[in-house]
Protein backbone atom coordinates (compact mmCIF):
# COMPACT_ATOMS: atom_id res chain seq x y z
CA UNK A 1 0.00 0.00 0.00
CA UNK A 2 1.53 3.30 -1.20
CA UNK A 3 2.06 5.45 1.96
CA UNK A 4 -0.13 8.23 1.93
CA UNK A 5 1.46 11.94 2.77
CA UNK A 6 -0.57 14.17 5.12
CA UNK A 7 -0.77 17.73 3.55
CA UNK A 8 -2.24 20.53 5.51
CA UNK A 9 -4.26 22.72 3.50
CA UNK A 10 -5.29 26.09 4.12
CA UNK A 11 -8.43 28.24 2.63
CA UNK A 12 -6.50 31.85 2.55
CA UNK A 13 -2.95 33.21 2.03
CA UNK A 14 -0.64 35.91 3.08
CA UNK A 15 -1.53 39.10 0.99
CA UNK A 16 1.34 40.41 -1.88
CA UNK A 17 3.03 44.01 -1.00
CA UNK A 18 4.76 45.25 -3.78
CA UNK A 19 7.74 47.68 -2.98
CA UNK A 20 8.93 50.40 -5.26
CA UNK A 21 7.97 51.55 -8.82
CA UNK A 22 9.98 51.47 -11.93
CA UNK A 23 10.09 54.60 -14.34
CA UNK A 24 6.83 52.62 -16.40
CA UNK A 25 5.21 53.02 -12.82
CA UNK A 26 5.81 56.39 -11.80
CA UNK A 27 9.33 55.97 -9.51
CA UNK A 28 12.77 55.70 -10.62
CA UNK A 29 13.37 52.37 -9.19
CA UNK A 30 15.69 49.84 -11.39
CA UNK A 31 13.54 47.09 -10.40
CA UNK A 32 10.31 46.50 -7.53
CA UNK A 33 10.35 43.72 -5.14
CA UNK A 34 7.33 41.74 -4.17
CA UNK A 35 7.09 39.93 -0.84
CA UNK A 36 4.42 37.77 0.69
CA UNK A 37 1.57 35.39 -1.39
CA UNK A 38 2.81 32.66 0.77
CA UNK A 39 0.07 29.56 0.74
CA UNK A 40 1.49 27.47 3.34
CA UNK A 41 4.10 27.66 6.19
CA UNK A 42 7.38 29.01 5.40
CA UNK A 43 9.27 26.57 2.85
CA UNK A 44 6.99 23.66 2.81
CA UNK A 45 6.94 23.35 -0.93
CA UNK A 46 5.34 20.23 -0.94
CA UNK A 47 1.95 21.82 0.84
CA UNK A 48 1.43 25.38 -0.63
CA UNK A 49 3.12 28.26 -2.72
CA UNK A 50 6.12 30.51 -1.42
CA UNK A 51 6.13 32.85 -4.75
CA UNK A 52 8.27 35.48 -3.39
CA UNK A 53 11.49 34.34 -1.26
CA UNK A 54 12.49 36.85 1.39
CA UNK A 55 14.63 39.41 0.91
CA UNK A 56 17.02 41.10 2.98
CA UNK A 57 17.62 44.73 3.69
CA UNK A 58 20.46 46.62 4.82
CA UNK A 59 20.38 49.10 7.54
CA UNK A 60 22.40 52.46 7.07
CA UNK A 61 21.91 55.80 8.88
CA UNK A 62 22.01 59.54 7.88
CA UNK A 63 24.43 60.16 10.25
CA UNK A 64 28.02 58.61 11.81
CA UNK A 65 25.82 55.73 13.89
CA UNK A 66 27.47 54.48 16.92
CA UNK A 67 27.88 51.00 16.08
CA UNK A 68 30.43 48.28 16.47
CA UNK A 69 34.27 49.41 15.73
CA UNK A 70 33.81 46.33 13.73
CA UNK A 71 31.49 48.09 11.24
CA UNK A 72 34.69 50.44 10.44
CA UNK A 73 36.36 47.79 8.09
CA UNK A 74 33.15 47.51 5.86
CA UNK A 75 31.93 50.97 5.80
CA UNK A 76 33.86 53.74 7.44
CA UNK A 77 34.61 55.50 3.72
CA UNK A 78 30.95 55.84 3.76
CA UNK A 79 29.93 56.55 7.28
CA UNK A 80 29.24 60.64 6.43
CA UNK A 81 27.99 60.07 2.90
CA UNK A 82 24.69 58.40 3.39
CA UNK A 83 24.33 57.75 -0.74
CA UNK A 84 27.44 56.18 -0.99
CA UNK A 85 26.52 54.02 1.79
CA UNK A 86 23.55 52.52 0.67
CA UNK A 87 25.28 52.55 -2.61
CA UNK A 88 27.73 50.17 -1.35
CA UNK A 89 25.21 48.13 0.42
CA UNK A 90 23.91 46.89 -2.87
CA UNK A 91 26.61 47.05 -5.41
CA UNK A 92 29.24 44.99 -2.61
CA UNK A 93 27.35 43.44 -0.35
CA UNK A 94 24.32 42.44 -2.63
CA UNK A 95 21.44 44.30 -0.56
CA UNK A 96 18.15 43.49 -1.97
CA UNK A 97 16.35 46.69 -0.14
CA UNK A 98 18.49 49.65 2.00
CA UNK A 99 16.89 50.70 4.75
CA UNK A 100 17.69 54.28 5.62
CA UNK A 101 16.84 55.28 9.64
CA UNK A 102 16.60 59.28 9.68
CA UNK A 103 18.15 59.22 13.15
CA UNK A 104 19.76 62.92 12.96
CA UNK A 105 16.27 64.12 13.05
CA UNK A 106 16.22 63.22 16.45
CA UNK A 107 16.32 66.78 18.63
CA UNK A 108 18.52 65.23 20.74
CA UNK A 109 21.29 64.59 18.54
CA UNK A 110 21.15 66.98 15.26
CA UNK A 111 17.55 67.68 15.36
CA UNK A 112 17.59 68.04 11.19
CA UNK A 113 14.44 69.50 9.50
CA UNK A 114 12.29 67.35 7.58
CA UNK A 115 13.55 68.78 4.17
CA UNK A 116 16.38 67.98 5.17
CA UNK A 117 15.66 64.59 5.71
CA UNK A 118 13.59 64.60 2.59
CA UNK A 119 17.04 65.56 0.41
CA UNK A 120 18.77 62.49 2.01
CA UNK A 121 16.37 60.65 0.70
CA UNK A 122 16.14 61.77 -2.42
CA UNK A 123 19.83 61.51 -2.47
CA UNK A 124 19.88 58.20 -2.26
CA UNK A 125 16.67 57.36 -4.50
CA UNK A 126 18.95 59.51 -6.91
CA UNK A 127 21.73 56.73 -6.31
CA UNK A 128 20.24 53.53 -5.82
CA UNK A 129 18.03 51.60 -8.54
CA UNK A 130 17.05 49.15 -5.25
CA UNK A 131 13.18 50.18 -3.57
CA UNK A 132 13.80 51.79 -0.33
CA UNK A 133 12.62 51.52 3.31
CA UNK A 134 12.80 54.59 5.50
CA UNK A 135 12.47 54.92 9.19
CA UNK A 136 11.92 58.10 11.74
CA UNK A 137 14.43 58.95 14.29
CA UNK A 138 12.05 56.85 16.50
CA UNK A 139 10.82 60.36 18.23
CA UNK A 140 7.22 60.34 17.50
CA UNK A 141 6.45 64.02 17.45
CA UNK A 142 9.82 64.97 15.47
CA UNK A 143 8.58 61.91 13.56
CA UNK A 144 5.39 62.79 12.64
CA UNK A 145 6.68 65.80 11.04
CA UNK A 146 9.33 63.97 9.19
CA UNK A 147 6.62 61.73 7.19
CA UNK A 148 4.34 64.01 5.34
CA UNK A 149 7.27 65.86 3.69
CA UNK A 150 9.65 62.77 2.86
CA UNK A 151 6.62 61.21 1.61
CA UNK A 152 5.83 63.77 -0.72
CA UNK A 153 9.26 64.47 -1.71
CA UNK A 154 9.81 61.02 -2.89
CA UNK A 155 5.77 60.26 -4.10
CA UNK A 156 5.73 57.92 -6.86
CA UNK A 157 8.88 55.98 -5.43
CA UNK A 158 6.09 53.22 -3.53
CA UNK A 159 8.11 53.40 -0.35
CA UNK A 160 8.24 51.58 2.81
CA UNK A 161 7.76 54.20 5.70
CA UNK A 162 7.97 53.25 9.20
CA UNK A 163 7.15 52.87 11.83
CA UNK A 164 2.99 53.06 12.36
CA UNK A 165 2.45 52.37 16.19
CA UNK A 166 -1.19 52.24 17.75
CA UNK A 167 -0.41 55.31 20.09
CA UNK A 168 1.19 56.81 16.44
CA UNK A 169 -0.56 55.51 13.11
CA UNK A 170 -2.38 58.76 11.64
CA UNK A 171 0.09 61.27 10.58
CA UNK A 172 2.11 58.08 8.78
CA UNK A 173 -0.79 56.27 7.19
CA UNK A 174 -2.11 60.02 5.86
CA UNK A 175 1.30 60.51 4.40
CA UNK A 176 1.65 56.94 2.60
CA UNK A 177 -2.12 57.12 1.69
CA UNK A 178 -1.48 60.67 0.07
CA UNK A 179 1.29 59.60 -1.90
CA UNK A 180 1.04 56.07 -2.32
CA UNK A 181 3.49 54.66 -0.13
CA UNK A 182 3.79 51.55 2.01
CA UNK A 183 3.85 51.46 5.81
CA UNK A 184 5.23 49.02 8.58
CA UNK A 185 2.94 48.72 11.26
CA UNK A 186 5.10 48.04 14.49
CA UNK A 187 3.08 45.65 17.46
CA UNK A 188 5.29 45.00 20.63
CA UNK A 189 5.17 41.55 20.57
CA UNK A 190 1.39 41.47 20.73
CA UNK A 191 -0.58 39.99 17.96
CA UNK A 192 -3.81 41.49 19.60
CA UNK A 193 -2.44 44.82 18.93
CA UNK A 194 -0.98 43.66 15.93
CA UNK A 195 -4.28 42.81 14.35
CA UNK A 196 -5.98 45.97 15.90
CA UNK A 197 -3.34 48.12 14.60
CA UNK A 198 -3.74 47.16 10.82
CA UNK A 199 -7.87 46.85 11.11
CA UNK A 200 -7.40 51.05 12.27
CA UNK A 201 -4.76 51.54 9.28
CA UNK A 202 -6.95 50.01 7.09
CA UNK A 203 -10.01 51.76 8.32
CA UNK A 204 -8.38 55.25 7.02
CA UNK A 205 -8.71 54.15 3.66
CA UNK A 206 -8.93 51.33 1.10
CA UNK A 207 -6.01 52.69 -0.36
CA UNK A 208 -3.65 50.57 2.46
CA UNK A 209 -5.21 47.09 1.02
CA UNK A 210 -2.40 45.60 0.26
CA UNK A 211 0.08 48.57 1.54
CA UNK A 212 0.96 47.25 5.28
CA UNK A 213 3.60 45.22 6.62
CA UNK A 214 3.45 44.20 9.87
CA UNK A 215 6.51 44.62 12.11
CA UNK A 216 5.83 42.15 14.85
CA UNK A 217 8.86 43.47 16.92
CA UNK A 218 12.25 41.74 16.67
CA UNK A 219 13.78 40.30 19.81
CA UNK A 220 17.55 38.64 19.43
CA UNK A 221 18.44 35.41 20.24
CA UNK A 222 18.59 34.81 23.83
CA UNK A 223 16.61 37.75 24.80
CA UNK A 224 12.81 36.54 24.05
CA UNK A 225 13.51 35.18 20.47
CA UNK A 226 10.76 32.48 20.95
CA UNK A 227 8.17 35.28 22.07
CA UNK A 228 8.56 36.71 18.95
CA UNK A 229 8.92 33.36 16.66
CA UNK A 230 4.98 32.56 18.48
CA UNK A 231 3.69 36.04 17.54
CA UNK A 232 4.77 35.46 13.99
CA UNK A 233 3.75 31.75 14.32
CA UNK A 234 0.11 33.00 15.42
CA UNK A 235 -0.28 35.44 13.21
CA UNK A 236 0.93 33.55 10.29
CA UNK A 237 -1.41 30.49 10.94
CA UNK A 238 -4.17 33.60 11.17
CA UNK A 239 -3.55 34.80 7.62
CA UNK A 240 -3.86 31.24 6.49
CA UNK A 241 -6.59 30.16 7.89
CA UNK A 242 -8.41 33.60 6.48
CA UNK A 243 -7.75 36.40 8.93
CA UNK A 244 -7.80 39.01 6.43
CA UNK A 245 -6.33 41.68 9.38
CA UNK A 246 -3.56 39.42 10.21
CA UNK A 247 -2.60 38.75 6.14
CA UNK A 248 0.33 40.97 5.75
CA UNK A 249 3.86 39.95 5.20
CA UNK A 250 6.28 40.75 7.98
CA UNK A 251 9.28 42.74 8.38
CA UNK A 252 12.03 42.70 11.61
CA UNK A 253 14.63 44.68 11.77
CA UNK A 254 16.96 42.05 12.77
CA UNK A 255 20.24 43.92 13.00
CA UNK A 256 19.43 46.55 15.06
CA UNK A 257 18.19 43.92 17.96
CA UNK A 258 21.67 41.78 17.98
CA UNK A 259 24.16 44.65 17.77
CA UNK A 260 22.77 45.71 21.33
CA UNK A 261 23.32 42.47 22.98
CA UNK A 262 26.10 41.78 25.07
CA UNK A 263 27.03 38.22 23.24
CA UNK A 264 27.73 40.30 20.04
CA UNK A 265 29.53 43.23 21.75
CA UNK A 266 32.04 41.73 24.38
CA UNK A 267 35.43 41.20 23.61
CA UNK A 268 36.88 37.68 23.75
CA UNK A 269 39.13 39.11 26.59
CA UNK A 270 36.31 39.80 29.00
CA UNK A 271 34.73 36.37 27.59
CA UNK A 272 37.40 33.85 26.66
CA UNK A 273 35.10 30.89 26.53
CA UNK A 274 32.73 32.54 23.75
CA UNK A 275 34.91 32.36 21.65
CA UNK A 276 36.48 35.20 19.32
CA UNK A 277 34.21 38.22 19.37
CA UNK A 278 33.41 38.90 15.41
CA UNK A 279 32.88 35.67 14.08
CA UNK A 280 30.10 35.47 17.24
CA UNK A 281 28.50 38.56 16.56
CA UNK A 282 28.41 37.50 13.29
CA UNK A 283 27.16 34.12 13.89
CA UNK A 284 24.48 35.41 16.32
CA UNK A 285 22.68 38.11 14.05
CA UNK A 286 22.95 35.17 11.04
CA UNK A 287 21.06 32.87 13.22
CA UNK A 288 18.51 35.44 14.62
CA UNK A 289 17.85 35.61 11.41
CA UNK A 290 17.73 32.18 10.56
CA UNK A 291 15.04 31.21 13.21
CA UNK A 292 12.69 34.04 11.97
CA UNK A 293 12.91 32.99 8.40
CA UNK A 294 11.33 29.87 9.73
CA UNK A 295 8.93 31.86 11.26
CA UNK A 296 7.62 33.45 7.95
CA UNK A 297 9.50 36.83 8.26
CA UNK A 298 9.64 38.57 4.37
CA UNK A 299 11.91 41.22 5.36
CA UNK A 300 14.82 41.02 7.24
CA UNK A 301 16.43 44.28 7.92
CA UNK A 302 20.38 43.27 8.40
CA UNK A 303 23.04 45.34 9.64
CA UNK A 304 26.32 42.87 9.17
CA UNK A 305 27.57 42.53 5.78
CA UNK A 306 28.92 39.04 6.33
CA UNK A 307 25.73 38.28 8.63
CA UNK A 308 23.99 38.91 5.48
CA UNK A 309 26.10 36.75 3.10
CA UNK A 310 24.95 33.81 5.20
CA UNK A 311 21.66 34.14 5.66
CA UNK A 312 21.55 34.83 1.55
CA UNK A 313 22.73 31.13 1.40
CA UNK A 314 20.52 30.06 3.66
CA UNK A 315 17.72 31.62 2.08
CA UNK A 316 18.81 30.04 -1.48
CA UNK A 317 19.62 26.76 0.21
CA UNK A 318 15.44 26.97 2.00
CA UNK A 319 13.88 28.17 -1.59
CA UNK A 320 15.22 24.88 -3.43
CA UNK A 321 11.57 22.94 -4.19
CA UNK A 322 11.19 20.37 -2.01
CA UNK A 323 7.76 19.53 -3.20
CA UNK A 324 7.25 15.43 -3.60
CA UNK B 1 -20.15 29.76 13.41
CA UNK B 2 -21.83 30.59 9.95
CA UNK B 3 -24.79 32.84 10.02
CA UNK B 4 -26.97 31.67 7.34
CA UNK B 5 -29.25 35.03 7.25
CA UNK B 6 -33.24 34.03 7.55
CA UNK B 7 -34.80 36.85 6.37
CA UNK B 8 -36.17 36.36 2.52
CA UNK B 9 -38.82 34.36 3.35
CA UNK B 10 -42.03 34.45 2.49
CA UNK B 11 -43.33 33.91 6.20
CA UNK B 12 -42.72 37.94 6.66
CA UNK B 13 -45.27 40.05 5.19
CA UNK B 14 -42.72 42.22 3.04
CA UNK B 15 -41.01 39.51 1.21
CA UNK B 16 -44.66 37.99 0.39
CA UNK B 17 -45.74 41.56 -0.85
CA UNK B 18 -42.48 41.52 -2.91
CA UNK B 19 -43.54 37.82 -4.76
CA UNK B 20 -46.80 39.04 -5.15
CA UNK B 21 -46.01 42.23 -6.90
CA UNK B 22 -42.77 40.72 -8.50
CA UNK B 23 -41.13 43.72 -6.70
CA UNK B 24 -37.10 43.11 -6.33
CA UNK B 25 -36.06 45.94 -4.65
CA UNK B 26 -37.03 45.04 -1.03
CA UNK B 27 -35.55 41.37 -1.44
CA UNK B 28 -32.28 43.16 -2.69
CA UNK B 29 -32.23 45.45 0.11
CA UNK B 30 -32.13 42.33 2.58
CA UNK B 31 -29.80 40.51 0.58
CA UNK B 32 -27.69 42.96 1.18
CA UNK B 33 -28.59 44.15 4.51
CA UNK B 34 -27.38 40.66 5.39
CA UNK B 35 -24.63 40.10 3.92
CA UNK B 36 -22.75 43.59 5.89
CA UNK B 37 -24.16 42.58 9.29
CA UNK B 38 -22.01 39.09 8.81
CA UNK B 39 -24.61 36.73 6.78
CA UNK B 40 -22.12 34.11 4.67
CA UNK B 41 -25.08 32.28 3.23
CA UNK B 42 -28.84 33.81 2.94
CA UNK B 43 -31.86 31.29 3.19
CA UNK B 44 -34.55 31.51 0.69
CA UNK B 45 -37.96 30.94 1.41
CA UNK B 46 -41.36 31.50 -0.91
CA UNK B 47 -43.40 30.85 2.22
CA UNK B 48 -46.48 28.73 2.79
CA UNK B 49 -48.74 30.73 0.92
CA UNK B 50 -46.88 30.96 -2.58
CA UNK B 51 -49.83 29.90 -5.18
CA UNK B 52 -46.65 29.30 -7.45
CA UNK B 53 -43.74 28.24 -5.54
CA UNK B 54 -41.78 26.84 -8.63
CA UNK B 55 -41.67 30.03 -9.93
CA UNK B 56 -41.62 32.21 -6.63
CA UNK B 57 -38.46 29.99 -5.68
CA UNK B 58 -36.74 30.98 -9.40
CA UNK B 59 -37.53 34.73 -9.13
CA UNK B 60 -36.13 35.18 -5.49
CA UNK B 61 -33.07 33.34 -6.01
CA UNK B 62 -32.65 35.72 -8.85
CA UNK B 63 -33.34 39.12 -7.40
CA UNK B 64 -31.28 37.71 -4.36
CA UNK B 65 -28.41 37.45 -7.19
CA UNK B 66 -28.76 40.84 -8.25
CA UNK B 67 -27.54 42.10 -4.80
CA UNK B 68 -25.15 39.79 -3.30
CA UNK B 69 -23.01 37.01 -4.25
CA UNK B 70 -23.59 35.23 -0.95
CA UNK B 71 -24.20 30.71 -1.61
CA UNK B 72 -27.94 30.68 -1.15
CA UNK B 73 -29.66 28.23 1.45
CA UNK B 74 -32.78 26.78 -0.88
CA UNK B 75 -35.41 26.46 1.82
CA UNK B 76 -38.69 24.56 0.74
CA UNK B 77 -40.50 21.09 1.34
CA UNK B 78 -41.04 21.45 -2.37
CA UNK B 79 -38.58 19.75 -4.16
CA UNK B 80 -38.95 20.64 -7.68
CA UNK B 81 -38.86 24.17 -6.37
CA UNK B 82 -35.54 23.67 -5.05
CA UNK B 83 -34.83 21.68 -7.83
CA UNK B 84 -35.46 25.20 -10.08
CA UNK B 85 -33.86 27.14 -7.62
CA UNK B 86 -30.59 25.08 -8.21
CA UNK B 87 -30.99 25.42 -11.52
CA UNK B 88 -30.46 29.58 -11.59
CA UNK B 89 -28.00 29.90 -8.90
CA UNK B 90 -24.81 31.21 -9.77
CA UNK B 91 -22.58 29.06 -7.34
CA UNK B 92 -23.12 25.81 -5.58
CA UNK B 93 -26.27 26.01 -2.98
CA UNK B 94 -27.03 24.99 0.09
CA UNK B 95 -30.46 22.57 0.14
CA UNK B 96 -33.01 23.07 3.11
CA UNK B 97 -33.56 20.65 4.13
CA UNK B 98 -34.80 16.52 4.23
CA UNK B 99 -35.44 14.21 6.72
CA UNK B 100 -34.30 10.58 6.85
CA UNK B 101 -36.95 9.39 4.93
CA UNK B 102 -35.81 7.38 1.97
CA UNK B 103 -37.94 8.50 -0.76
CA UNK B 104 -36.88 12.13 0.46
CA UNK B 105 -33.16 11.21 1.01
CA UNK B 106 -33.24 9.77 -2.66
CA UNK B 107 -34.33 13.11 -4.60
CA UNK B 108 -32.52 15.34 -2.41
CA UNK B 109 -29.10 13.50 -2.26
CA UNK B 110 -29.74 12.85 -6.20
CA UNK B 111 -30.19 17.06 -6.84
CA UNK B 112 -27.14 17.61 -4.15
CA UNK B 113 -24.56 15.67 -6.23
CA UNK B 114 -25.84 16.70 -9.61
CA UNK B 115 -25.19 20.39 -8.59
CA UNK B 116 -22.55 19.87 -6.02
CA UNK B 117 -24.95 21.11 -3.28
CA UNK B 118 -24.96 20.94 0.32
CA UNK B 119 -27.70 19.60 2.49
CA UNK B 120 -29.16 20.28 5.57
CA UNK B 121 -30.12 17.00 6.95
CA UNK B 122 -33.14 16.64 9.55
CA UNK B 123 -33.08 14.46 12.44
CA UNK B 124 -36.25 13.21 11.79
CA UNK B 125 -37.93 10.41 10.61
CA UNK B 126 -41.96 10.02 9.16
CA UNK B 127 -42.50 9.14 12.98
CA UNK B 128 -41.71 12.64 13.49
CA UNK B 129 -38.67 13.85 15.96
CA UNK B 130 -37.40 11.65 18.35
CA UNK B 131 -36.61 13.23 21.92
CA UNK B 132 -33.78 11.69 23.17
CA UNK B 133 -30.30 12.57 21.81
CA UNK B 134 -29.30 8.91 20.82
CA UNK B 135 -32.31 8.94 18.49
CA UNK B 136 -31.29 11.99 16.74
CA UNK B 137 -27.72 10.45 16.21
CA UNK B 138 -29.14 7.27 15.05
CA UNK B 139 -31.20 9.19 12.45
CA UNK B 140 -28.04 11.49 11.86
CA UNK B 141 -26.15 8.62 10.55
CA UNK B 142 -28.79 7.05 8.45
CA UNK B 143 -28.38 10.45 6.85
CA UNK B 144 -24.90 10.36 6.25
CA UNK B 145 -24.89 7.01 5.33
CA UNK B 146 -27.16 7.48 2.80
CA UNK B 147 -25.81 10.27 1.47
CA UNK B 148 -22.14 8.68 0.87
CA UNK B 149 -23.76 6.34 -0.99
CA UNK B 150 -25.15 9.11 -3.32
CA UNK B 151 -21.36 10.31 -3.70
CA UNK B 152 -22.38 13.72 -1.71
CA UNK B 153 -19.04 14.35 0.60
CA UNK B 154 -19.74 14.20 4.16
CA UNK B 155 -18.43 17.81 4.34
CA UNK B 156 -21.30 18.83 2.64
CA UNK B 157 -23.62 17.81 5.12
CA UNK B 158 -25.29 19.49 7.77
CA UNK B 159 -26.82 18.17 10.65
CA UNK B 160 -30.37 19.65 11.98
CA UNK B 161 -31.23 18.12 15.73
CA UNK B 162 -34.67 20.35 15.08
CA UNK B 163 -34.51 23.01 18.30
CA UNK B 164 -38.09 22.58 19.35
CA UNK B 165 -39.82 26.10 21.15
CA UNK B 166 -38.03 26.53 24.96
CA UNK B 167 -41.58 26.90 26.28
CA UNK B 168 -42.94 23.85 25.30
CA UNK B 169 -40.69 21.63 24.58
CA UNK B 170 -38.08 22.12 27.48
CA UNK B 171 -36.70 18.75 27.67
CA UNK B 172 -35.65 18.67 23.78
CA UNK B 173 -32.81 21.67 24.84
CA UNK B 174 -30.11 19.62 26.64
CA UNK B 175 -30.39 17.07 24.10
CA UNK B 176 -29.66 18.97 20.84
CA UNK B 177 -27.08 20.00 22.62
CA UNK B 178 -25.69 16.61 23.30
CA UNK B 179 -26.44 15.66 19.57
CA UNK B 180 -24.47 18.54 18.64
CA UNK B 181 -21.48 17.14 20.36
CA UNK B 182 -21.88 13.27 19.38
CA UNK B 183 -22.77 13.95 15.69
CA UNK B 184 -19.49 14.95 15.42
CA UNK B 185 -18.23 11.55 16.63
CA UNK B 186 -20.17 9.74 13.78
CA UNK B 187 -17.95 9.57 11.23
CA UNK B 188 -14.12 10.78 10.14
CA UNK B 189 -14.69 13.54 8.64
CA UNK B 190 -17.49 14.64 10.75
CA UNK B 191 -20.66 16.26 9.04
CA UNK B 192 -21.34 19.59 10.13
CA UNK B 193 -24.29 21.11 11.80
CA UNK B 194 -27.25 23.42 11.41
CA UNK B 195 -29.93 24.62 13.82
CA UNK B 196 -32.83 26.89 12.67
CA UNK B 197 -31.93 29.29 15.79
CA UNK B 198 -35.08 31.09 16.42
CA UNK B 199 -37.46 27.97 16.55
CA UNK B 200 -36.07 27.81 20.33
CA UNK B 201 -37.67 30.94 20.78
CA UNK B 202 -41.43 30.57 19.19
CA UNK B 203 -43.69 32.22 21.34
CA UNK B 204 -41.55 33.19 24.41
CA UNK B 205 -42.01 37.26 25.48
CA UNK B 206 -38.22 37.58 24.92
CA UNK B 207 -37.14 35.61 21.70
CA UNK B 208 -34.09 37.76 20.70
CA UNK B 209 -32.43 36.95 24.57
CA UNK B 210 -33.42 33.16 24.18
CA UNK B 211 -31.94 32.86 20.74
CA UNK B 212 -28.63 34.82 21.70
CA UNK B 213 -28.28 32.51 24.75
CA UNK B 214 -28.98 29.61 22.60
CA UNK B 215 -26.55 30.16 19.52
CA UNK B 216 -23.56 30.41 22.10
CA UNK B 217 -24.16 27.50 24.24
CA UNK B 218 -24.56 25.33 20.68
CA UNK B 219 -21.39 26.67 19.85
CA UNK B 220 -19.70 25.36 22.67
CA UNK B 221 -20.47 22.05 21.93
CA UNK B 222 -19.66 22.38 18.49
CA UNK B 223 -22.54 24.32 16.17
CA UNK B 224 -21.11 25.03 12.99
CA UNK B 225 -23.62 27.61 11.64
CA UNK B 226 -27.28 28.91 12.52
CA UNK B 227 -30.05 29.96 10.61
CA UNK B 228 -30.74 32.94 12.35
CA UNK B 229 -31.38 37.05 12.23
CA UNK B 230 -28.49 38.18 11.02
CA UNK B 231 -29.92 41.82 11.60
CA UNK B 232 -30.10 41.34 15.15
CA UNK B 233 -26.47 43.49 16.71
CA UNK B 234 -26.85 41.49 19.98
CA UNK B 235 -26.93 38.34 17.97
CA UNK B 236 -23.96 38.95 15.91
CA UNK B 237 -21.87 40.12 18.83
CA UNK B 238 -22.42 37.39 21.02
CA UNK B 239 -21.44 35.22 18.01
CA UNK B 240 -18.18 37.34 17.23
CA UNK B 241 -17.38 36.97 21.34
CA UNK B 242 -18.15 33.35 21.21
CA UNK B 243 -16.01 32.85 18.29
CA UNK B 244 -12.93 34.49 20.52
CA UNK B 245 -13.94 33.20 23.54
CA UNK B 246 -13.69 29.49 21.62
CA UNK B 247 -9.97 30.71 20.16
CA UNK B 248 -11.49 30.46 16.63
CA UNK B 249 -10.48 34.20 15.73
CA UNK B 250 -7.81 36.31 16.94
CA UNK B 251 -8.53 38.42 19.81
CA UNK B 252 -8.34 42.37 18.73
CA UNK B 253 -10.16 45.35 20.02
CA UNK B 254 -12.34 45.72 17.29
CA UNK B 255 -13.47 41.96 16.42
CA UNK B 256 -16.92 42.69 16.58
CA UNK B 257 -16.57 44.67 13.17
CA UNK B 258 -13.52 42.43 12.17
CA UNK B 259 -16.49 39.77 12.21
CA UNK B 260 -18.83 41.07 10.33
CA UNK B 261 -16.64 42.22 7.60
CA UNK B 262 -14.87 39.55 7.47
Amino acid sequence: MALEIQRERYRSKVGQVVLGATKEEGGTRSHTVTVGGESTLPFLHFEGEMPHRPVIALEITDMVPEWNPCFGEYYDDVFEDTAAWAKKCVDEYGADLVQIRLQSADPDLQDRSPEECAATVKKVLETVGVPLIVIGCGKAEKDNLIYPVVAEAAAGENLLLGVAEVENYKAITSSCMANLHNVIALSPIDINICKQLNILIAEMSMVMNGRIIIDPCMSALGYGIEYTYSIMERARLGALQGDRMLSMPMIGNIGHEVWRTKEANTPVEDAPGWGERAERAVLWEATTAMAFLQAGLDILVMRHPRAAALVRKNIDELMQDNSY
Amino acid sequence: MIIIGERINGMFQDIAKAIRERDGSIVQEWAKKQEQNGARYLDINVGPGSAAPIEAMVWLVEETQKASDLPLCLDSTNYDAIEAGLKVCKRPAMINSVPAEAEKMDRVFTLAAEYDSEVICLAMSAEGIPKDSESRVALAMELVATGDGYGVPIENLYIDPLVLPCNVAQDHGPEVLETLRQVKLISDPPPKTVVGLSNASQGTRDRELVNRVFAVMAMACGLDAAIADACDDELMSAVATARILLNIDIYCDSYVDVFKQA
